[in-house]
């Protein structure tokens, strides 16, 4: 058996471990944009904090290609999937036949079209390690840095360099930081708390163009910079599966096995789109955890197994400068609302069910709360003041618990 | 594999399990210098509500979502066992996120902390189990 796997990131990596799990002998080429041992890519954010290093942030260890029978084709990148002939072609005209492909291509950077931003000298993405590279070179010097998103990839740059840079301004559309995970008064919560580290923040607004060493914002203000990250969202890179005619929406269209509507082929991870359990809409989820689990669920499937499971759903677990927020779900239905100090708690219910919950500050534990979204628990079977006090098990039945606690996890 | 359950039924409250957690944890030959005047951060946990009391620590699940879900690669399953590497862990907490017990923690050194059935430390067998009283707390096959 023949596998390629094009991408070399979490998705690849769940593949190679699923395939694994079924099969030991079959032979996996995965073909690497970049060239670099798989490594972690949120984890570029810590790596210019410092509380990481480049092996260190490795996704798994050094001989993880040799010892699980794979081929890395490092710093090649797959141009034309051929799905009639079943083979991949490279950049360097080469040729790879395959019986079951994968394409886990992640996401791509969306730099929204700005007015003279070809003219800024120091501009930078922040998704790769050689953005991370690029960027940390830029700021050997303590410069003042401009940073275009006040989503999780900008406020993860501005933390990460918050120590380098001269000053950090970030400017978003949106009227509050965020605004893909927190409601109004958690983002603000958050907000203040990064203001007081001297992030500066300018919502509400855009760049109207770049001339000079500035910016000029709709609103009317110049913000002077030296240095630019455009950190405005990213993008599923469904080329490579869209031109050999898969089904493709926003993300590749995949089934809960990863199979899209080619045969033999698979995509996980961040190109795709996958049913939220929470809503049962399809939808694209680039988060890590799901892009290793669709990709295990994948490789499972590529070597003749079921491996897939309904649980995507929205997920973050991020922190700025020592506050953790905590996200899961989607925020409709009533509200249980708990604050106290710097802590924040909200949970959504709805049907019965609990939905989603936001939490800052005070966040442990907080898988509970995941699994009972997950799970769909019916709310009516626990103790519904416990769980909404703190995520304790003690708010199940004691049947439940004996379930939990002493039957095999 | 075996793995350390717990029954309720037999829990004194009296949180001597998450002493020898914290002892066995804590790198100390001597009980009393691991934890005279020191605030413990043990890796099993007591719930406790009225006359209901037990005790909470990793599962060690067949199906590890917090490995998984692990973003650096830190989290590792062997021969069943879930360990952190507190090297490789940037204390994201996506673990924490994952795990439907609530088993993962931060650690007071950084990083988390989780049970790992003590085959990393001095004792070789899950300290809890050795210190219940009660036999509440048991490490077997189930």
């Amino acid at each position: 058996m023949e596998y390629v796997i094009i991408g070399n990131s979490a998705a690849a990596v769940g593949c190679v471990e699923g395939i694994r799990q079924r099969d030991a002998a079959g032979h996996i080429t995965i073909v690497s944009q970049e060239a670099f041992h798989t490594y972690s890519r949120p984890l570029i954010s810590y790596l210019l904090l410092g509380k990481t290093d480049e092996q260190r942030m490795k996704y798994r260890p050094d001989d993880f290609y040799e010892k699980n029978g794979c081929t890395l084709l490092s710093g090649r990148r797959a141009v034309r999937v051929d799905g009639t002939a079943h083979r991949v072609e490279l950049d360097d005209g080469t040729a790879l036949p395959y019986d079951k492909l994968l394409a886990a291509t992640g996401s791509v950077p969306f730099v929204p079209p700005m007015e003279g931003l070809e003219q800024v000298k120091e501009r930078f993405t922040f998704y790769t390690l050689a953005d991370a590279r690029a960027l940390a070179a830029a700021l050997e010097k303590p410069r003042r840095v401009l940073i275009v998103g006040a989503g999780l990839i900008g406020l993860k740059c501005a933390e990460g360099i918050l120590a380098r840079a001269s000053s950090i301004t970030v400017v978003d559309l949106a009227d509050r930081i965020l605004p893909s995970i927190l409601d109004e008064e958690g983002a603000a919560l958050v907000q203040r708390h990064l203001e007081a580290q001297g992030v500066r923040f300018i919502l509400g607004d855009s760049v109207a163009r770049f001339d000079g060493d500035g910016a000029r914002l709709k609103g009317g203000q110049t913000i002077p910079f030296d240095v630019l990250v455009t950190a405005v969202g990213v993008r599923p890179n469904v080329s490579l599966l869209k031109e050999a005619g898969a089904q493709v929406q926003r993300g590749v269209i995949t089934d809960v096995h990863g199979r899209t509507s080619l045969p033999e082929v698979y995509a996980a991870g961040d190109c795709t789109q996958s049913v939220d359990t929470v809503t049962g809409e399809s939808r694209v989820l680039a988060l890590l955890p799901n892009a290793y689990m669709q990709g295990e669920a994948a490789g499972i499937s590529m070597a003749g197994g079921e491996g897939g499971v309904d649980r995507a759903m929205a997920l973050n677990a991020i922190g700025f400068c020592g506050l953790h927020l905590m996200t899961a779900g989607v925020y409709d239905g009533e509200v249980y609302e708990k604050k106290d100090g710097s802590s924040y708690k909200k949970l959504f219910y709805a049907d019965n069910r609990l939905k989603g919950y936001i939490l800052i500050g005070d966040v442990q534990r907080a898988g509970i709360y995941t699994a009972l979204i997950r799970d769909k628990t019916p709310l009516d079977s626990l103790d519904f003041e416990l769980i909404c006090e703190k995520p304790q098990l003690m708010a199940f039945t004691r049947a439940e618990r004996a379930k939990k606690l002493g039957g095999e996890a | 594999m075996k793995r350390v359950y717990v029954n309720e039924k037999w829990c004194l409250a009296c949180h001597l399990c998450e002493y020898y957690c914290a002892f066995a944890n804590s790198g100390e030959t001597d009980m009393v210098k691991a934890l005279k005047d020191v605030a413990i951060s043990p890796r099993i946990r007591i719930e406790q509500q009225g006359d209901i009391s037990f005790a909470v620590s990793c599962r060690h699940c067949t199906e590890p979502l917090c490995v998984k879900a692990c973003i650096s690669g830190a989290l590792t399953q062997t021969d069943g066992v879930i360990a952190i590497d507190r090297d490789k862990c940037v204390g994201c907490y996506t673990c924490i996120l994952s795990c439907p017990y609530g088993a993962v923690m931060p650690s007071p050194q950084g990083a988390v902390q989780k049970c790992e059935l003590c085959v990393n430390n001095a004792q070789g067998a899950p300290a809890c189990v050795g210190g219940c009283p009660n036999r509440a707390i048991v490490f077997e096959e189930r």
